[in-house]
């Protein structure tokens, strides 16, 4: 499995994806290998991790968002030269995406496998190159496309040009979500059954952890929390937020809007906010994970994602399981999969005030949301998404070896292959 | 009546709550035009060729105040039709609460006010009083059989539901626990089922269904039983089942067929009442009504969001009875309609199933906001009602409108 980003070492949601679904898959009885293109200390007992560029030194946090930025659209960031790290990784990000790739071939002859998985377009060079070494199927897996990173329809025609090779490369292509196939089948003329869709899923793990102190000094002054989280960036649709706390804020005064997160549109935010004479209502508190995000999930009285663009989504799914209410626009992956969550086009801010205004004051349909949103949620777990994904590696025709049962006749033959 | 889309913004600026007008499925006015054209017109129509062709055949309606007046204004035509049908003398008309609302349950003085209130807009249309009455959405207990007997009804109907019924046969008059002078009459589910939502079921091994098959499924029953209660939702011809299944050659071909056997007739509710003796008492406790399988309260009043709706609605019903103010009234007594509530309903939500399919709204939870909405906006107007009440502008108590005036 070739990726591009893993946590704690991820920029975003990709990251997320990729470690539920391999801890899904290595529970399912599949045999995982990740690449990484850096070296990162970064070790889980799942699967082993090999890193395409050895030689470079362990990076810090900064640095590794920094570099990887995974779903900025354009590298226009000479980040990496500034911190000084080699030259294979300093590299305008195409560069870096070849430079991993020039080492996919040696990867793949070097670890036995049965099929090559590739993460968007950054892996999808890495993939073509180990394909075409160890003669093993190629599965395609987009998380986005060039077109929700850029969110228009004038993308960088050098990436879309390294996804349509991915797609045309690829024995078979995986979405997550409906939206993703329909951009794919349009905007990159890939046939329909080429495409299955495989949606997210989300690791049931409650927090226990204590609410920060200023959210709890908010809660117990009787003031409200809605919450805005995920990068900072106009896909995420952080004017829209602003949009709307404005009209929450004329009926609902003691309303405090919290943003975790940062992104090229932070400051654009703040400045927003300041303009409306809002800031006194807005918390900004930086890029928060794992037990500290999960605490402020945990704080809001609604997580609202107004986005424009979200190809899947998992963040309103990690806060479900916190009992709490999600307001997720209509335009979202994620939409497909609930039922049990409140939905609104990202641009309708009369429809986004009114349903945040309505959670926090009837409290009967925020007890309502919080509960049966949790209880929803339990059952979108990446489980299933792996068992969809085996089923697909199943059905590619060089590829059985990994899982059949050892003993079996096409097992011993498909060993034999390897060699 | 749908509620629109009202929201907060709306709270205190305006009162209209169900002026949709944006052609979907919460525009009263489009929704009416749609069924008028598809169910009730073309429908209608067949019955009353049905009775020239077999001057035996009857049959008889339950039509709430709120759709008749919905007719009145927006597709006057469905009104003449009905009349013309009533006319023959062969159709029957039943009483039932004028908002089709859950009144039977919150609150026996406005279930008394509006079975009064439809009582009065049946004579006044159509120049008939109702002996039997039926409930919305077949709801029915012990409790709402004496309610009906005290007000003078010689009949009710309720959902022959498997787990009232137990050995016995829907097929037989039957008297409510605890009442005296009022018989039961009980919907045979499954033939009415057959038609109503079985008609066009291709999976189901007895489609395609045809008029003469029904007609020995009924004829099947002679010498088992008194009459067979077919009772289902009018929109079943044309609108539930479109005109392509040919439901409405079915519904043109049955009565000829079902009368080719000479033990076969047509009897309107209250003529079974007449004709057939109770052939015992059902004691039934608990509410039953016709909706899901699981045939009880719960499409209504099952989950949080719709207990609290109905407990906002009727507690400020206590306040707004006393207030002299005809709109607010009448808004009020609109929102009792049992759909509102319908909509609000989680139970199977996941798996989008027929609750889906009937609500105008995305989501149950948008149907409770903008009915909230409005709770509050009634709310609003009631103090105000409240205050220019105790500031002595000059009003006149209303008078509760008597069962016995109409």
């Amino acid at each position: 499995m070739f990726g591009w980003e893993f946590p704690p070492f991820n920029s975003g949601g990709l990251g997320v994806a990729c470690e539920g679904l391999s801890k899904a898959l290595a529970s399912s009885g599949v045999d995982l290998t990740f690449v990484l293109p850096f070296k990162v200390p970064v070790s889980v007992p799942w699967c082993k991790f090999i890193f395409a560029d050895e030689s470079s030194d362990l990076m810090d946090d900064i640095q590794i968002r920094s570099l990887f930025a995974a779903y900025q659209s354009h590298s226009n960031s000479l980040d990496a030269r500034k911190y000084g790290l080699p030259a294979s990784i300093s590299g305008d990000l195409i560069e870096r995406v070849r430079s991993y790739a020039s080492k996919a071939g040696k990867i793949a002859k070097k670890n036995n496998h049965s099929v090559i998985h590739a993460h968007d377009w950054l892996t999808y060079p890495a993939g073509i190159v180990a394909k075409k070494a160890s003669g093993k199927p190629l599965i395609a897996h987009i998380h986005a496309t060039e077109f929700d990173r850029s969110g228009s329809d004038s993308v960088n025609t050098d990436v879309y040009n390294i996804e349509l090779e991915g797609f045309r490369q690829a024995d078979a292509i995986v979405a997550v979500s409906d939206r993703i196939k329909e951009t794919v089948v349009k905007k990159y003329g890939v046939l329909p059954n080429k495409v299955k869709v495989i949606h997210n899923g989300v690791d049931f793990q409650k927090s226990n952890g204590n609410i920060p102190k200023t959210l709890d000094e908010i809660k117990s002054n009787g003031g409200r929390i809605v919450l805005f989280a995920g990068r900072i960036t106009l896909q995420k649709g952080p004017d829209y937020f602003v949009a709307m706390a404005e009209k929450v804020l004329a009926y609902e005064p003691n309303t405090f809007f919290v943003v975790s997160g940062s992104g090229d549109m932070e400051e654009a935010m703040i400045r927003m906010a300041a303009s409306r004479g809002l800031s006194s209502k807005f918390i900004f508190c930086g890029f928060l994970r794992g037990e500290e995000l999960a605490t402020v999930f945990k704080a809001a009285d609604i997580y609202v994602m107004p986005s424009v663009s979200e190809p899947f989504g998992i963040l309103p799914l990690e806060v479900m399981i916190s009992d709490t209410p999600v307001l997720i626009s209509k335009e979202s992956g994620v939409s497909e999969v609930v039922n049990c969550v409140l939905k609104s086009h990202f641009w309708d801010i009369d429809d986004m005030s009114d349903k945040v205004l309505s959670v926090l004051h009837y409290r009967k349909l925020k007890k309502h949301l919080s509960i049966n949103g949790r209880e929803e949620v339990k059952a979108i777990h990446w489980k299933k998404a792996a068992q969809s994904l085996i089923s697909l590696y199943n059905s590619l025709d060089n590829a059985f070896s990994m899982f059949l049962f050892s003993g079996s006749p096409a097992f011993e033959s498909a060993k034999v292959q390897d060699f | 009546m749908r509620v629109r889309k009202y929201r907060i913004f709306d709270v205190g600026q305006n009162n209209s709550y169900f002026n949709d007008e944006s052609g979907t499925s919460l525009d009263n006015k489009a929704i009416i035009e749609k069924v008028s054209r598809k169910c009730y017109l073309p429908a209608n129509a067949v019955l009353l060729e049905n009775i020239k062709n077999n001057p035996e055949f009857k049959a008889s309606f339950s039509i709430s105040g709120i759709a008749l007046e919905q007719f009145e204004k927006h597709a006057p035509e469905v009104i003449d039709s009905f009349k013309s049908l009533v006319d023959t003398g062969n159709v029957e008309l039943l009483s039932e609460t004028y908002y089709h609302s859950l009144a039977s349950i919150y609150s026996e003085e406005e279930f008394i006010n509006q079975v009064a209130l439809h009582r009065k807009k049946i004579k006044d249309l159509f120049g008939i009083t109702p002996s039997v009455f039926r409930n919305s959405e077949l709801i029915y207990s012990n409790e709402i059989a004496k309610m009906a007997e005290k007000m003078g009804y010689k009949g009710i109907l309720a959902e022959g539901a498997d787990h009232i019924l137990g050995w016995r046969s829907p097929a037989f008059v039957y008297k409510p626990a605890g009442t005296e002078n009022i018989k039961l009459l009980l919907k045979h589910y499954r033939l009415s089922d057959d038609i109503a939502f079985r008609f066009s079921e291709k999976s189901w091994a007895e489609w395609p269904l045809t008029a003469e098959k029904f007609a020995n499924w009924i004829a099947s029953h002679n010498g088992n039983g008194h009459t067979i209660n077919l009772f289902m939702d009018y929109e079943t011809f044309g609108e539930h089942q479109w005109e392509d299944t040919g439901i409405f050659e079915f519904l043109k071909y049955l009565p000829g067929e079902i009368l080719k056997n000479p033990d076969n007739n047509f009897i309107t509710p209250s003529e079974a009442i007449d004709r057939y003796e109770a052939e015992g008492e059902l004691d039934i406790p608990d509410y039953v009504s016709w909706a899901d399988t699981e045939r009880d309260l719960s499409a209504w009043i099952s989950n949080d969001l719709q207990k609290e709706a109905l407990e906002t609605l009727y507690a400020l019903g206590k306040e707004i009875i006393h207030i002299d103010d005809p709109q607010l009234l009448e808004d009020w007594r609109r929102l009792q309609t049992s759909d509102h509530f319908y909509y609000m309903c989680t139970k199977w939500w996941n798996d989008g199933d027929v609750h889906k399919y009937f609500s105008p709204y995305e989501s149950p939870y948008e149907a409770f906001i903008a009915y909230m909405n409005v709770m509050q906006d009634m709310r609003l107007r009631l103090s105000n009602a409240q205050k220019k009440q105790e500031h002595g502008v000059s009003l006149h108590k209303v008078r509760p409108l008597r069962f016995s005036e109409v």
